[in-house]
């Protein structure tokens, strides 16, 4: 059993967090096996966790226990107590749990609505479930798609969009409902590099504006070292190795239990393997370079 | 090498206006492993449904082994071309993860012996032999997209189209996807594969296709496609080459596209 994971280092004594998962065991029903088996974490207000682990972890089943989805809207056992803003997902009720936290799912068009006839209505569709004023669900609406930057799809149908532009929409629905914590199952898995870095600082811009507890899982480990404050690695349903997110995504073990280490880490490890010298000050400098577009090459879109 | 599929000045635009392809003139070879990279929205997946007649081309034609695909139906051309696709669950429907596998190939006229050899050797391809008789909805997303990957494999089509197969996988999943690659191209089938992972098309893919606004914009082998001459190109569409490739750039090794090329450039020094 691992300790609690504490992602924050500002206060001496820490206000409650906005997630708490203590000595949680879940299975899903009709089965006897424990998919998570004994999993602690915590994650303040403003916190962004990576979540890193192998095919079939139960990464994704940590994602419907963290959000209060398994065992209510799912059904399961659950054991030790999963604490949302201090609030049991055993004792709240589903409007309760749908105000403090949101959950992306990994197959984004599992989200939509199927109902909304455009985009707009469709990000708008769970701020107008929670019953808010008009005026509050246009500003949320406008702020999400501008946040990923998804303006010019406000008019369009939401079931035609390509699989990157589905995932987008789906992430702005969530973060529409402004919930104190944010659950996101692999959320840029659709996504071309680009898209990829543009979520993460909308992300990390979200964690620092509104104070959002995100919970992330991703297999691009790229992404959370730069937008991770911490990182829990999870393989059979524990967390194997947790702590600060440089020291994670580089821990021997994250690529014994084959997870993709970042592109620095992974060089370096390969040139210790083959004994060839490589200076880490060069490959760190270089993994972090962007190259800027020559405009020569640039040519207007047909 | 024996042409598999032309495009001659392909061009399409979607029913409500929307430009997806312009122009493409492209030749694909036998036994060649091909990735094509490009921004969301380049018109990848637009292209490569071209092939299997999922979409026809509205301006422009495609040959498939010197056959005009137009007129052709679409469940003729699925003899040619299997596609895989981005979400696994637009694909998965049967029951069990064996009958899912079967349907395919069972499609194309394979019964008996010939379909469970065929059946049998996707699902070892893919590492799901001991999940047959498991119901698809009850593996996990990463396995799923490998189920959806040895339902194509079972039909043993001449061309494999992958689109994005590394998605939601772990370092082990992508390893076997690579072999999976590696080994389609021995047996001489043409593998195009759309990806964002441009450290996994420098490893796999003999050639790379950049894509950027509906049209190509670069065609080469990685070794050329992630020089640094062209990194401004890749740069127009927000794409960089591989870490192994920049890298080598700047310890002044030339291009080494892959991991394995850079580690020997270093000995070599």
């Amino acid at each position: 059993m691992s300790e609690a994971i504490v992602v924050n280092a500002v206060n001496d004594a820490p206000p409650t967090p906005a997630l708490l998962l203590d000595g949680v065991r879940y299975g899903y029903a009709g089965t006897r096996r424990w998919v998570l088996d004994g999993v602690n974490l915590e994650v303040a207000a403003g916190r962004v966790l990576g979540i890193v682990g192998p095919n079939e972890a139960g990464k994704s089943t940590l994602c419907l226990v963290a959000a209060g989805l398994a065992p209510a809207a799912i059904g399961g056992r659950l054991e030790g107590d999963v604490l949302l803003g201090g609030l049991s997902t055993r004792d709240a009720n589903p409007h309760q749990m749908a105000q403090r936290a949101g959950i992306l799912f990994q197959n984004p068009v599992t989200q939509l609505s199927a109902t909304a006839p455009t985009v707009y209505e469709e990000v708008a569709f769970g701020p107008r479930n929670l019953g808010l004023a008009v005026d509050e669900i246009a500003d949320r609406v406008e702020h999400a798609l501008g946040a990923l930057r998804i303006e010019a799809l406000g008019p369009r149908d939401p079931m035609r969009l390509s699989g990157g532009q589905a995932q987008l929409v789906a992430l702005a629905s969530v973060v529409a409902l402004r919930p104190p914590v944010l659950v996101l199952d692999e959320p840029t898995s659709q996504l071309d590099p680009a898209g990829t870095r543009l979520v993460g600082e909308a992300l990390a811009g979200l964690a620092a504006a509104t104070a959002t507890a995100i919970v992330v899982v991703e297999h691009k480990t790229w992404l959370l070292a730069d937008l991770a404050d911490a990182c829990a690695l999870v393989a059979d349903g524990r967390v194997v190795v947790h702590g600060a997110t440089a020291d994670v995504l580089a821990d021997d073990r994250l690529v014994e239990l084959g997870v993709e280490p970042p592109p620095a880490v992974r060089l370096r490890r390969a040139a210790a393997v083959r004994g060839v010298a490589l200076d880490s000050a060069v490959v760190d400098a270089v993994a972090a370079a962007r190259l800027a577009a020559d405009p020569d090459t640039v040519e207007p879109v047909p | 090498m024996t042409a598999v599929a032309r495009l001659e000045g392909v061009g399409f635009v979607y029913p409500d206006g929307t430009r997806a392809l312009a122009g493409v003139a492209l030749e694909l070879r036998e036994g060649e492993r091909v990735g094509i990279v490009g921004q969301n929205g380049s018109g990848k997946s637009t292209l490569v449904r071209q092939l299997n007649g999922l979409l026809r081309p509205t301006e422009g034609r495609v040959t498939l082994f010197g056959r005009d695909t137009a007129g052709v139906h679409v469940a003729e051309l699925a003899r040619t071309v299997g596609l895989a696709f981005q979400n696994p669950d637009r694909q998965i429907f049967a029951a069990s993860v064996r009958s899912e596998v079967a349907f395919g190939a069972r499609n194309l006229g394979r019964r008996g012996a010939e379909l469970d050899r065929a059946v049998q050797a996707a699902l070892e391809a893919v590492g799901l032999e001991g999940e047959a008789a498991t119901n698809p909805y009850d593996l996990g997303y990463s396995r799923r997209k490998l189920l959806a990957l040895a339902s194509i494999l079972a039909m043993e089509t001449p061309v494999v189209v992958l689109d994005e197969p590394t998605t939601g996988q772990d370092a082990r999943g992508v390893e076997r996807i690579q072999r999976i690659v590696g080994s389609l191209g021995e047996t001489g089938r043409t593998v195009i594969t759309i990806s964002h992972d441009m450290r996994f098309v420098a490893e796999s893919f003999q050639r790379v296709i950049v894509m950027r606004a509906g049209r190509v914009i670069l065609d080469g082998p990685p070794v050329t496609v992630f020089a640094a001459e062209h990194a401004g190109a890749l740069a127009s569409t927000f794409l960089e080459a591989p870490l192994a490739a920049r890298l080598g750039e700047r310890l002044g090794l030339g291009t080494t596209p892959s991991e394995s090329a850079l580690l020997d450039a270093l000995a070599a020094r």
